[in-house]
């Protein structure tokens, strides 16, 4: 136990030092676009971490992640559509406004088990995606164009990129270390029980429905934190946010990394966003590669990347 | 003029809810006799509709197009199944998931490889060309009527096949408890495959015949899957007769909420509120529909023999 700690910490680490040393590293060897590459993948990082703390911890399979992305985007460029700009104000409106749609469509999908459960979230995700699309006063389809980002207290720091990056490195931490908490709680205790056995823990005395639900609240509103970060990484709000493939992009990070050890969500966006950056600079029609890897992925390296790590430190 | 407009929209929610049922038997026996969950459905209507392009600027006969067509989406729906699928279907859904999520990533950019991105069509049969007169100068289209019969046709055909024929029972029967059915000798992968091709050339079917009035285009399945979805989950999950009646069901309200709902919201709200909020509710409809019998029957309205 104390060992696979130790592993995580030393993954954890090297990934929040990476992060945070690359914008120097970066901007030493003039390559600036790194810096948003890096800021784009910590964004994802904080949503795939908040779908493992359901979908690794707690079995829950939501297809429909990307709707709280969407909903915290949302929130933050229509409150700019209204000339509010203050990020005290909506980044908490954005992860109340996830949290409500999470609680509103948790209440009703968790009530389903396995696959119905899937394909609910996945009708729900594309609820969102389809009422955005069609919200005409707030750009439709086309999506909305933010003319800055959000402040903080007034300032207009995030503007600067390296400012920024650290700011959603900030972020990253936080849900890091609250989920890390979370987990390690009495409350993630219960969670994992239910996933291994949920009768017994029913029989013991918590009621599986409503700590599911909760955890299902608090990863919406984690994942909406990070669509409200995308929508200033982008300056622009869009329905594509929440297409059902990016829901499908955000299990694969999760599992690709290996569920239900918080890093390895991390390691997983890395690694996805990375491999994608990749073969989309070798060819446009690099999901006819992906397609094929991801199958052979799942057909073979059960575990993901966190269990490789694990073989290694056996191994050697 | 309401009357006629509402019935040519009750049409059309017809027509819809035909092609979604094609799509859905597929899926929900698939998911029902096999427990495993096929996204990719949705990519075999695509196909189908793509292959229907092929063989008609071969053939130019739309009947012989579509037995070619159906063919060919028969064939590379076992492909599929003995490349992918197959190694599936003793793993957790998640992994079902991900991996038909890689067929769709691979076949709707293979699509666009080979057929390229731009929305193609095809003109449906010289035979079925008229149109039925409404009312003063508007028609409806014979095809899409007969679109509609030939969906009726096979959810009549389907339903003969699975509550009369040996077949049809060893599929009721897989719905049921496929554990207990392999216990009792019969050769469950063989049913399977029969099932899966049974249910790719539906799809296909669906594709063939959506293809002359709507546009074939890249990830043209990935909407109707979702909608099949829901319609299995209303449905109740292995049961044709659910899907059926869930595929009007979706079909009808997808179609009079998107023709009426801004109407509608025109009597107690502004127009131009109405015309905000209308289209918006009206896109949300056949989810709150879901969610409400979800709600009521967490395992669809007629879910198969012995599933609770």
């Amino acid at each position: 136990m104390t060992e696979g700690l130790t592993k995580a910490r030393i993954i954890t680490g090297i990934l929040v030092v990476g992060f945070a040393v690359l914008p120097m590293m970066a901007s030493v060897a003039d390559q600036d676009f790194l810096i948003v590459v890096a800021t784009r993948i910590m964004i994802y990082a904080i949503a795939a971490l908040s779908l493992d703390l359901i979908l690794g911890y707690g079995a829950m399979v939501s297809f429909g992640h990307a709707a709280f992305i969407g909903i915290g985007a949302y929130a933050v460029g229509i409150a700019a559509e209204h000339d509010l700009w203050e990020g005290a104000i909506t980044l908490p409106m954005a992860m109340l406004a996830a949290g409500a749609f999470a609680l509103i469509t948790g209440a009703i999908g968790l009530r389903t088990r396995g696959v119905y459960f899937i394909m609910i979230t996945l009708a729900f995700g594309q609820m969102a995606y389809y009422t955005a699309s069609s919200l005409s006063a707030y750009g439709g389809d086309d999506g909305l164009t933010m003319w800055g980002r959000t402040e903080l207290l007034g300032s207009p720091l995030l503007e600067d990129r390296m400012a920024f990056h650290y700011f959603v490195l900030i972020c990253l931490i936080g849900c890091w270390w609250f989920g890390a908490r979370l987990v390690s709680s009495r409350f993630g205790r219960v969670i994992t029980g239910v996933r291994e056995n949920r009768a017994r823990m029913a029989a013991v005395g918590f009621d599986p429905y409503r700590h599911q639900l909760v955890a299902y609240v608090i990863s919406g509103m984690m994942a909406g934190l990070a669509g409200a970060l995308l929508a200033n990484h982008a300056e622009f709000v869009s329905p594509a946010y929440m297409s059902w493939q990016r829901s499908g992009d955000l299990i694969i990070m999760v599992v690709l990394g290996g569920m239900g050890t918080l890093y390895g969500a991390v390691l997983g966006a890395v690694a996805y966003l990375m491999m994608e950056d990749v073969l989309a600079g070798w060819t446009e029609h690099w999901r006819v590669i992906f397609g094929p890897i991801l199958i052979l992925l799942v057909l073979y390296a059960r575990g993901g990347l966190a269990r490789a790590f694990d073989r290694e430190r056996v191994d050697g | 003029m309401t009357s006629t407009l509402f019935a040519v929209q009750v049409l059309n929610g017809l027509q819809l809810g035909v092609l979604l049922f094609l799509v859905a038997a597929g899926l929900t026996l698939v998911f029902g006799v096999m427990d495993f969950i096929n996204l990719a459905h949705g990519v075999q209507y695509m196909l189908g509709a793509y292959l229907a392009v092929t063989f008609h600027a071969l053939t130019g006969n739309f009947f012989a197009t579509v037995l070619l067509a159906l063919a060919a989406a028969l064939v590379l729906g076992l492909i599929l199944e003995l490349l992918v699928f197959r190694h599936f279907y003793d793993r957790d859904h998640l992994d079902q998931v991900l991996a038909t999520f890689g067929v769709i990533l691979f076949l709707n950019e293979g699509v666009r490889i080979v057929w390229g991105a731009a929305p193609l069509s095809y003109p449906g049969p010289e035979a079925l060309s008229g149109t039925i007169p409404v009312m003063e100068g508007f028609g409806y289209p014979i095809y899409r009527v007969a679109l509609i019969c030939a969906g009726l046709i096979c959810a009549l055909g389907l339903w003969l096949v699975v509550t009369r024929t040996r077949v049809g029972m060893l599929i009721r029967a897989g719905a049921s408890n496929p554990d207990m059915l392999s216990a009792l000798g019969i050769d469950v992968r063989r049913l399977f495959m029969v099932v899966f091709g049974f249910g790719a050339m539906l799809a296909g079917f669906a594709g063939i015949m959506a293809g002359p009035i709507l546009s074939v285009e890249p990830g043209m399945g990935d909407g109707v899957l979702i909608l099949a979805f829901v319609v299995i989950v209303i449905g109740g999950i292995g049961s044709i007769r659910g899907a059926f009646l869930a595929a009007l069901l979706v079909g009808l309200v997808d179609t009079l909420g998107r023709s009426f709902m801004t109407d509608i919201f025109k009597v107690f709200l502004e127009p131009s509120a109405a015309n905000q909020v209308g289209p918006a509710i009206a896109s949300m409809l056949i989810y709150v529909l879901m969610a409400a019998v979800l709600f009521f029957r967490p395992t669809g309205l007629f879910p198969a023999a012995g599933r609770s």
